[in-house]
């Protein structure tokens, strides 16, 4: 249905572009002077029915899921929800019913809940093509008749194409405006659950809370310190490998590599940068983390099976391309006569680049390396796979431990009911987590744009 | 002090300092400098005049094997310094510099403080023993480059605060603290007003009873000044070379008579 | 003033050439030829891992790529198929009566674990068979179904057998049988297009991609039918029309900034706002899409920004001269010149949303699904997400398999940045 109700909105604004250039050469063939070129007559039509059509069915597939979701829950038969029953779960096994994925025997209210769910998505469906096919029609009507010889149709045209390229800027800052608000609006209500004290200053995170009222669990803890120490140590690791590692190699590659060298290794250094992070969180699991347990074994040194040395010393590998793409842009920006000065003194190379050019470029690359250090706290995948579940307040690397983003995605992944804590914890900590990169990344923007300006 | 007492030296016991014999310089393919041979002498100005990209910057960070820095660049023939050739495989081009000081057309102190400026010579080359050898070196470099009264009192200050003239001599101050031999000096007041540039000028007038300085310039007012001996570069050729008089009262030379009466340029 | 030689040739001739200036250049030399060898070694570290990393995904993947199989003649029994109904046949039976031929003197108890060398596949790949064909009733016909996972492991050398019959998964009984197979010449070791053409499955020897390849792809399709025309006004009207002021200086940092922002908070909207309240399906590759779009939108951006920029105003006064409107003169001509820049940058954000994983985790994307999805709004997974799911699952099998799908992944990702490589060569023009 909704490609029926795409294949209509397109053939009827391109049928809005033949119809009113057609009209307007007509006109023109019969003596009059045109404003506008016949083919913007043809184009404002095109607009004018494509840009209202697409946004209503837009809209509508968007909205079509909750509106349908409602009407199913609550032509639900009196007393099957009750207080002791979660209404999310409920749904959540219906449209799995609805999408032909059966596990069990369902009740037979549950099916049939189902069935008019399919059945209101068919509706709809049809509903929405009804929809677009009168608003089409209304708008060629419309446009049809503002066809005459003084309309100023580029004029109008422009002003169409104006607006929807204002819009598509304006996208960019909606998406944070979401990002914001679903933050805030789940945070809220997850600390109109646990106190906001509780959260930041708790130092136990046990989120393993009772999900029927009845069992008999340990209370959940939501102290965040843990979780936020975990996520310092990983990326205490991760900068400690890439930033010397990095620098070094921006220093060699900058000054001492020949041309063609360089040619060949930035690729394959940017290579690093290129590869999906689960490929690294597997590289974790699969080769880092056991060689680095037989190692401790050789030393002697116990090592946790999945110590935060392993995520975080391959999350290290992952940002030696990004610390060292952003030293060599810092070197490089060092004007040349600074350079020259100090070899002209008699300044080896490496003088140079130790006393003059890095002092120099000691602004850009820090704003490189607090970039770093936001995407080492945002990073997901690698501690994911690599890092461990349980938070301790511990900062020994060698042990297991857990970070903001582990525990977002191990509360949400599988399946979320929105009104338990844990689930709305994860936002409590995403929204920690973006206002704590968000804070980091505008001073690392600041910092590097402060320095290019320096040496513009 | 600079012992300005001392007689003046007779031109006869000027000894040559630097000599090049068919010197080539190439960029790449393309030839910067033809069949270059002169012989410039110690204790004495001398200014490369020529139109602007005619090869006398090109020849001057020869002097100092500026030129290697340059991937592309290949310099062949041979520059003698007190009788052996620098660009021999054995010669130090890290040594080289320290004997033979630069100051570049644009000033180019370092983000650091002026003290630590004048200093960074020294310090590489380990020619301080220890602190007060190290300010007294300092001290004197910067009354060299006549600018120790006006910055004694704010040495740890930045040396890019400093006013654009006040840079040049400070990088002129950071050249001669480490005792060079040759002072090469590329356009050292293209970018200073006028009263800078005197300052600069009677500068140079004094440094020559130390060292042989060779300065590029594009003024031959200014050539005219501060020199005692000229050479006229044109399209990579040194077309005449000679007492700055002689150049500016009898060019021998078709092109460099054409260059000075302003008809080429 | 006394010690310092300030007096030309002489002393600083002297002072150039004395033992401690040379002792000194030496060690000063020494240094820096120390700062060139750690620099080489940084290098060389982040290489190495590199090397690496490639080499464990492709020793560790290569093996995936072929899979053991198994010729067994089948006699299907009138008894058994019904040619009424062959779709509701016992063909587990037939393929037990089968493996009994084969092993006759194999007592009852035996056999159960003897069956366990065959897939379970084997038996809906008999009913295909008959399905499809009923005169195959009563005749014996011959099929190659693939081993079950611990026997593609023998057959592959991952089982010592050496070790004690108690630590490892197969018996010295079960090795035998399989040499027998082995001798009878029924096991062979052909490449495993499965791993393409099947989708997810329990059963390491049935998993394949397919499904996770076209969830990516729908993810993928969905991602540029909205990033790329959203990615595209906005730039143009950022670099083109937009006034400087202060509402577009905020526009500017958001942007900056968004694409600064974890991938994971990404997921967190995804799952609040597309799936929370406007209750879209789980699990779908358009929702995956939408989500992945938002990421993608600044990264094409910005791309396309730098594309405009690099168009010589000179282009723009030559028509606006000719009286074009500014917009026809940024559509007609601008545009069409910056295209294969902002083609480079569409193509390697794409590849990047092609490897993102946290995002679609939390959507949904994650899902154990046996079909590969026919739309965009059906459950499905994607590339990485599988790769995640093949992980975390403890059989031999998936550890072989989980490198192979990085590899095909890998694969599809280097192949984009070849687009993008090519096409910026072909049509990049220097101003």
């Amino acid at each position: 249905m909704t490609g029926l109700a795409f294949a209509l909105l397109l053939s009827a604004s391109l049928a809005g572009y033949v119809m009113n250039r057609r009209a307007a050469l007509a006109l023109r063939d019969g003596g009059q002077r045109l404003h506008s070129l016949g083919m913007f007559h043809g184009l404002y039509a095109l607009l004018l029915v494509l840009v209202p059509a697409f946004v209503v069915t837009v809209l509508w597939i968007m909205l079509q899921g909750s509106a349908i979701n409602a009407l199913t829950m609550s032509g639900l038969p009196d007393g099957v929800v009750t207080d002791a029953v979660n209404p999310q779960l409920i749904l959540t096994e219906i449209q799995s019913i609805a999408g032909g994925r059966i596990f069990g025997e369902p009740e037979p209210w549950k099916l049939e809940a189902a069935e008019r769910m399919n059945s209101l998505h068919a509706a709809s469906g049809w509903l929405l093509v009804l929809v677009v096919a009168a608003l089409s029609a209304a708008l060629l009507y419309t446009s049809r008749r503002q066809v005459a010889a003084d309309f100023r149709a580029r004029q109008a045209a422009e002003r169409i194409v104006m607006g929807l390229m204002i819009t598509c800027s304006l996208i960019a800052v909606f998406v944070t405006i979401g990002i914001v608000f679903s933050l805030v609006f789940e945070s809220v209500r997850f600390f109109q659950m646990v106190p906001l004290t509780d959260f930041l200053f708790g130092t136990r995170w046990e989120p393993q809370i009772p999900i029927r009222a009845d069992q008999v669990a340990a209370e959940g803890a939501f102290g965040v310190i843990p979780v936020f120490l975990g996520t310092l140590v990983i990326t205490f690791v991760a900068i400690f490998i890439a930033v010397p590692v990095g620098l070094m190699s921006a220093i060699y590659l900058n000054e001492f590599a020949s041309r063609s060298f360089r040619a060949v290794a930035k690729p394959i250094l940017e290579l690093l940068a290129g590869i999906p992070t689960v490929v690294y969180g597997f590289f974790a699991i699969l080769t880092v983390a056991p060689a680095l347990r037989a190692w401790g074994a050789a030393l002697g040194i116990p090592v946790a099976p999945n110590t935060a040395l392993a995520a975080g010393g391959v999350m290290g590998i992952m940002l030696i391309p990004f610390i060292s793409s952003f030293a060599d842009d810092a070197l490089s920006a060092v004007p040349r006569s600074l350079r020259d000065g100090a070899i002209a003194l008699g300044a080896t190379r490496s003088e140079t680049v130790l006393n003059v050019l890095f002092p120099a470029a000691i602004p850009g690359i820090m704003g490189g390396v607090l970039l770093a250090v936001s995407r080492a706290i945002g990073e997901t995948m690698i501690v994911v796979m690599a890092a461990g579940l349980i938070a301790t307040m511990n900062i020994n690397p060698l042990d297991s431990v857990t970070t903001i983003t582990v525990q977002i995605v191990t509360l949400l992944i599988g399946d979320t009911a929105f009104d338990s804590p844990k689930t709305l914890a994860a936002f409590a900590l995403g929204l920690m987590l973006f206002i704590v990169t968000l804070f980091i990344n505008i001073l690392a923007l600041r910092i590097v744009r402060k320095y290019r300006e320096q040496y513009d | 002090m600079y012992d300005t007492t001392r007689p003046e030296m007779n031109v006869d016991q000027l000894h040559t300092k630097i000599s090049a014999r068919n010197v080539q310089v190439f960029y790449g393919t393309k030839q910067a400098i033809k069949d270059l041979n002169v012989e410039i002498q110690d204790k004495t100005v001398t200014a490369f005049i020529g139109p602007s990209g005619c090869g006398k910057s090109t020849f001057l960070r020869c002097i100092n094997r500026m030129n290697d820095t340059i991937d592309s660049a290949r310099v062949e023939g041979e520059i003698m310094m007190d009788g052996s050739n620098i660009y021999d495989r054995g010669v130090d081009p890290v040594q080289l510099r320290a004997k033979v000081g630069m100051v570049f057309q644009k000033p180019n102190p370092f983000p650091k403080s002026i003290y630590d400026n004048v200093a960074y010579g020294p310090k590489i080359h380990g020619l301080a023993r220890n602190k007060a050898e190290m300010d007294e070196i300092v001290e004197t470099a910067l009354r060299g480059a006549a600018l120790w009264t006006e910055v004694k009192d704010r040495l740890q200050e930045s040396g890019t605060g400093l006013s654009g003239g006040q840079q040049q001599r400070l990088c002129i101050a950071r050249a001669v603290a480490t005792a060079p031999e040759v002072l090469l000096m590329d356009e050292p007041c293209s970018a200073l007003d006028p009263i800078a540039t005197s300052q600069v000028e009677e500068l140079i007038e004094q440094l020559r009873s130390q060292f042989s300085v060779v300065i590029v310039t594009h003024s031959m007012q200014q050539a005219a000044r501060v020199s005692q001996k000229t050479a006229f570069f044109h399209l990579g050729n040194l077309v005449e070379y000679g007492d700055t008089d002689d150049i500016f009262t009898r060019p021998q030379d078709s092109r460099t008579e054409a260059y000075i009466s302003g008809r080429i340029g | 003033m006394t010690d310092f030689p300030n007096d030309g040739t002489k002393s600083g001739g002297q002072q150039w050439a004395s033992e401690a200036f040379k002792g000194r250049l030496a060690k000063r030399h020494r240094k820096e030829t120390g700062l060139k060898l750690l620099g080489l070694a940084a290098l060389s570290l982040a290489f190495l891992m590199l090397g690496i990393l490639l080499w464990t995904l492709i020793s560790g993947g290569a093996q995936a790529f072929r899979q053991t199989h198994v010729t067994l003649d089948v006699p299907i029994s009138a008894e058994m198929v019904d040619a009424a109904d062959p779709a509701a046949g016992n063909y587990r039976g037939v393929i037990g009566e089968a493996m009994q031929a084969t092993f006759p003197d194999a007592a009852p108890d035996q056999m159960r674990a003897l069956s366990g060398i065959l897939s379970n596949a084997a038996q809906f790949v008999l009913r295909d068979r008959v399905v499809a064909d009923p005169e195959l009733i009563g005749q014996t016909v011959e099929i190659r179904v693939p081993t079950s996972d611990t026997y593609d492991q023998l057959n592959k050398g991952n089982v010592d057998e050496g070790s004690a019959e108690a630590t490892r998964r197969l018996s010295d009984e079960e090795i035998r049988a399989f040499r027998q197979l082995e001798a009878e010449g029924r096991i062979t070791l052909p490449a495993n297009w499965a791993l393409l053409t099947n989708a997810d499955s329990r059963f390491p020897e049935l998993a394949g991609l397919r499904g996770a390849i076209i969830g990516s792809f729908y993810a993928l399709l969905v991602c540029f039918v909205i990033s790329f025309p959203l990615g595209i006004g906005a730039a143009i009207y950022l670099e083109e029309f937009a006034p400087k002021n202060k509402i577009s200086d905020v526009i500017e940092v958001n942007i900056n900034n968004l694409a600064a922002v974890p991938s994971v908070v990404f997921g967190l909207l995804g799952l609040a706002v597309f799936l929370n309240w406007f209750g879209m399906q789980r699990s779908a590759p358009f929702v995956g899409g939408l989500v992945l779009a938002l990421m993608t939108l600044p990264t094409i951006i910005i791309a396309t920004r730098a594309a405009l920029k690099a168009v010589p105003p000179s282009i723009r006064e030559a028509a606006m001269g000719v009286g074009a409107s500014k917009q026809q003169v940024v559509f007609g001509h601008v545009l069409p010149l910056a295209m294969p820049g902002i083609l480079t940058g569409t193509i390697i954000g794409l590849a990047q949303a092609l490897g993102e994983t946290a995002p679609l985790l939390l959507i949904g994307m994650n899902a154990f699904v046996t079909a590969a999805p026919g739309s965009p709004f059906d459950a499905s997974t994607a590339l990485p997400t599988q790769i995640f799911i093949w992980a975390d699952s403890p059989e031999r099998g998936f550890v072989a398999r989980t490198s192979a799908a990085i590899l095909v992944l890998l694969g599809f990702l280097v192949l984009m940045n070849a687009i993008a490589i090519f096409l910026r060569n072909k049509f990049e023009r220097r101003w």
